[in-house]
C-alpha cells in the first residue's frame, strides 16, 4: 500500500499551568491517505483544534509540541527549518477556520489577499495571478467573481467570506486541507452550500481533508473515517458507518444518544453526567471513567490500551476489552 | 393544545438606520414586520429561522426590552404593549428570559446566591434574607446544582452550570412563561441534553410555557408543540410540529429541513436547496420576501405579497398553497 500522506505518531502538545505542563494533546496518532477525508470529532476543549494547529507547527505560545512525530509525504515536519515550513504550509497543507471574518485582513480586498497567497508560492505576474483568482473564485462558487475581486471582507456575507478563505487555501493546490469547524459559524442553508462545495472539491481535486468538528451531521456528510477525541486523546476510530452506526466507546455512544436528532419526541434525552475534566484535573486511569456508566475497577487507575474491533475499527475502553460492552 | 397563554398580533419592530454627521434617519431595518404568534399554555412554541430573520427581536419585543412600533402582546386579557413601565412591572414576574450566553447574563462580581435572589428582592418574594437563601438553595437543587456552592462566583462554574444558574434565577420569581433565546446553542451536545431534559422536567412539574427561539431544527422537532418559521421579519409557516416535519408547506421550510445534515450513516449529507444569501432586512424584496432564493418561484411571487393560507395543522405564507393557485395548476 502507498505510504500515507500524513502520519502523526504519539503527538503530545503541552501548555504550562500552575501545576506544571498540561498535555492538551496527549499521545494522538493518526494517518490520512491521499484523497481521504478524516474527521476529528469531540466537544470543546478535547484538543481537536490544538491537534490541527500542531500539524502546521502553529501552536500558539506558550504552548509547544513536547514529543511525537509528524510526517507529511514522508517529511519529518518537526525537524523542518522555517524556510521549508513555509513551503509545507500552503503547498502541502492549507487550513480554513471557523470564523472566516477574523481570518481575512479587513483592509485588503478579497482579490488582493488570494493573489498574495498565489504569489507567495509561485513566480507569476500580477495579471496572471489575478486570472487565477478569478478561476479559483469560480471554482468555489462565488457569483460574479470579477466584481468580487475588489470587494472588502465587510462587503461579503459569512458564506462568501468562507468561500474566499477556501479559494485562498486552494491557491497553492495543497494535498491536505485542514478544515477546523468550517461551517459552525454559518446558518444552516449556507452550511449546506459549503458542505456541497467541500464535497465537490474533494471529488474534483482528489484533495485529502482533515475535518475538525463537533457536529456528527457535518462529519457524516464528508468523512470517510472518524476519530473521536476526549480529554486530549483519541478514544475511538473507525469508518464513518462504523462510528455512526456501531460506536462502541461509551463516550461516543453517549454523545450519539444525547443528540436530539436521534431522540424520539416526548422521551428523555440520554445524558452524559458531569462535564469534561479540565486538562489539569484529569483522572489517572481512563479519562472518561468519572462520567462513564460502564466504569469498573481498572478504569479508575489504568489508562486503557487500544482494542481492535475489526480491520478499521478500534477503541480504548476496558469494558469493551473485557467484553462488558 | 389548550388556549394560548400569550398571543402576539401584528407585531412590528423597526430599527432606524442613521447616517451622516447629524445622524439623520436614512431608513429602517424592518426586523419584525407584522408577526402573529400564540404560545400554548403549558406548551412550547419554537420560533426558528436563520441569523437576521428577526426571531430574537420578537422575543425582546414581547418582553419590551425593545419597544415595538405597532402590534399587541396579549397576556391574561391585557395588551402588554399598552402598559406604562409601572403598570408593566408586575407582569415582568410572569415573563422571564434565558439567553444564549450565561457569562454575559450573570454579573461576574455577584455571588450566585445574590444573582438568583435579585429578582425575589425586586418582587418582594420571601420574608427576609434567610428565607430567600433557603429558597435559593431549593432552586439550585431543583436545577441540578450543589446548593453548597451558592457563595461562589459565576467564573467558578462550567458553561452548563452557569446556564443552570440562569434558569434558577428565572424560576426564582415563579414565572409562567420563559423566553429561551438560543438558550442551549452555545453548549456542547452532552451538556445540551442535560439542559433540555431539565427544561422538559420543569415544564411538566411547574406547567411552564416556553417561547423557544432557536436555529437548531433537531431541537425543535424534539421539544416543540408548535413551530413558527421566520424569514426576513415575517412568519412564513406556523404549524403543529409533527405536521411541519412530516410535510413542510413553505419552500423555505422545505429548504431549511433539507439543509440539516443527516446523522444517519445510510443517508449522509445535506441538500442545498436554498441558493444565495439572505437579502438585507432594510430592503426586503418586493412581493414574497423569499422569492429571490426560492427554488419554486413563479411570476406572481415577485409582484404580490402572499398572505398566510391555512394548511394542515397551521398556515403557510406561499402562493403554492393558495386554493385558487392549486385549482389553476
Amino acid at each position: 500500500m502507498e505510504a500515507p500522506l500524513l502520519r502523526v505518531d504519539r503527538l503530545v502538545t503541552v501548555f504550562p499551568s500552575d501545576r506544571g505542563p498540561v498535555a492538551v494533546v496527549d499521545g494522538v496518532s493518526l494517518e490520512i491517505r491521499a484523497g481521504e477525508v478524516v474527521a476529528l470529532v469531540g466537544e470543546s476543549g478535547c484538543g481537536k483544534s490544538m491537534t490541527a494547529l500542531s500539524l502546521l507547527r502553529l501552536v500558539p505560545p506558550p504552548g509547544r509540541i513536547a514529543s511525537g512525530r509528524i510526517e507529511v509525504a514522508g517529511e519529518d515536519v518537526l525537524a523542518l527549518p522555517v524556510s521549508a515550513l513555509r513551503r509545507l504550509r500552503g503547498r502541502q497543507i492549507a487550513m480554513i477556520f471557523q470564523e472566516p471574518g477574523t481570518s481575512l485582513n479587513p483592509v485588503l480586498t478579497a482579490g488582493a489577499q488570494v493573489t498574495e497567497a498565489i504569489r507567495l508560492h509561485e513566480r507569476v505576474s500580477r495579471a496572471a495571478a489575478r486570472a487565477r483568482v478569478v478561476a479559483l473564485f469560480e471554482q468555489v462558487g462565488i457569483p460574479d467573481p470579477r466584481e468580487r475581486l475588489d470587494a472588502y471582507p465587510h462587503q461579503l456575507s459569512g458564506g462568501m467570506k468562507q468561500r474566499v478563505m477556501i479559494a485562498m487555501a486552494l491557491a497553492a493546490r495543497p494535498r491536505l486541507l485542514i478544515a477546523d469547524e468550517p461551517t459552525t459559524a454559518l446558518d444552516v442553508t449556507i452550511q449546506a452550500q459549503i458542505l456541497e462545495l467541500l464535497h465537490e472539491l474533494r471529488r474534483e481535486l482528489g484533495m485529502a481533508i482533515l475535518l475538525i468538528s463537533h457536529d456528527f451531521g457535518v462529519v457524516n456528510a464528508l468523512a470517510d473515517r472518524v476519530a473521536v477525541m476526549y480529554a486530549g486523546q483519541i478514544v475511538e476510530q473507525g469508518t464513518r458507518p462504523e462510528l455512526l452506526a456501531s460506536a462502541r466507546h461509551p463516550y461516543t455512544a453517549g454523545l450519539l444518544r444525547a443528540m436530539p436528532a436521534r431522540a424520539v419526541r416526548g422521551t428523555r434525552l440520554a445524558e452524559i453526567p458531569g462535564t469534561v475534566p479540565s486538562p489539569a484535573a484529569r483522572p489517572p486511569g481512563c479519562r472518561f471513567a468519572t462520567r462513564c456508566p460502564l466504569a469498573f475497577e481498572p478504569c479508575a487507575t489504568i489508562d486503557p490500551a487500544w482494542t481492535a474491533l475489526g480491520a478499521t475499527h478500534a477503541t480504548r475502553c476496558h469494558a469493551v476489552a473485557e467484553g462488558r460492552a | 393544545m389548550s388556549a394560548p397563554i400569550l398571543r402576539v398580533e401584528g407585531l412590528r419592530t423597526y430599527f432606524p438606520i442613521r447616517r451622516g454627521v447629524f445622524q439623520r434617519i436614512a431608513g429602517h431595518v424592518r426586523a419584525v414586520d407584522g408577526v402573529d404568534l400564540a404560545v400554548p399554555a403549558g406548551g412550547t412554541l419554537a420560533l426558528v429561522g436563520e441569523s437576521g430573520c428577526g426571531k430574537t427581536t420578537v422575543g425582546r419585543s414581547i418582553l419590551r426590552l425593545v419597544e415595538p412600533q405597532a402590534g399587541s402582546v396579549w397576556y391574561e386579557g391585557t395588551d402588554l404593549l399598552r402598559l406604562t413601565p409601572a403598570e408593566l412591572r408586575p407582569y415582568r414576574r410572569h415573563l422571564q428570559v434565558v439567553f444564549q450566553d450565561p457569562i454575559a447574563a450573570l454579573d461576574p462580581r455577584m455571588r450566585v446566591r445574590d444573582s438568583i435572589a435579585e429578582g425575589m428582592v425586586a418582587f418582594r418574594i420571601g420574608a427576609g434574607d434567610a428565607e430567600r437563601t433557603d429558597r435559593v438553595a431549593a432552586l439550585m437543587r431543583r436545577v441540578g446544582l450543589d446548593a453548597d456552592q451558592m457563595r461562589r462566583y459565576p467564573h467558578e462554574f462550567s458553561g452548563g452550570q452557569r446556564q443552570r444558574i440562569c434558569i434558577a434565577r428565572a424560576l426564582a420569581v415563579e414565572p409562567r412563561l420563559i423566553v429561551c433565546d438560543e438558550a442551549i446553542s452555545a453548549l456542547d451536545v452532552s451538556i445540551q441534553a442535560q439542559i433540555l431534559n431539565l427544561l422538559r422536567d420543569l415544564q411538566q412539574d411547574l406547567g411552564l410555557s416556553y417561547l423557544f427561539i432557536t436555529h437548531d431544527l433537531s431541537v425543535v422537532r424534539y421539544l416543540a408543540d408548535r413551530v413558527a418559521v421566520m424569514y426576513l421579519g415575517q412568519i412564513v409557516e406556523e404549524r403543529e410540529t409533527e405536521a411541519l416535519f412530516a410535510a413542510p408547506a413553505h419552500p423555505y421550510t422545505r429548504g431549511l429541513l433539507a439543509s440539516v445534515p443527516s446523522v444517519d450513516p445510510a443517508t449522509p449529507g445535506a441538500r442545498a436547496r436554498v441558493r444565495g444569501d439572505v437579502p438585507s432586512p432594510a430592503r426586503p424584496p418586493e412581493g414574497c420576501r423569499f422569492h429571490t432564493r426560492c427554488p419554486e418561484v413563479f411570476a406572481r411571487c415577485s409582484v404580490e405579497a402572499p398572505p398566510l393560507y391555512g394548511v394542515d395543522g397551521g398556515a403557510s405564507r406561499c402562493f403554492l398553497v393558495d386554493p385558487e393557485h392549486a385549482s389553476v395548476r
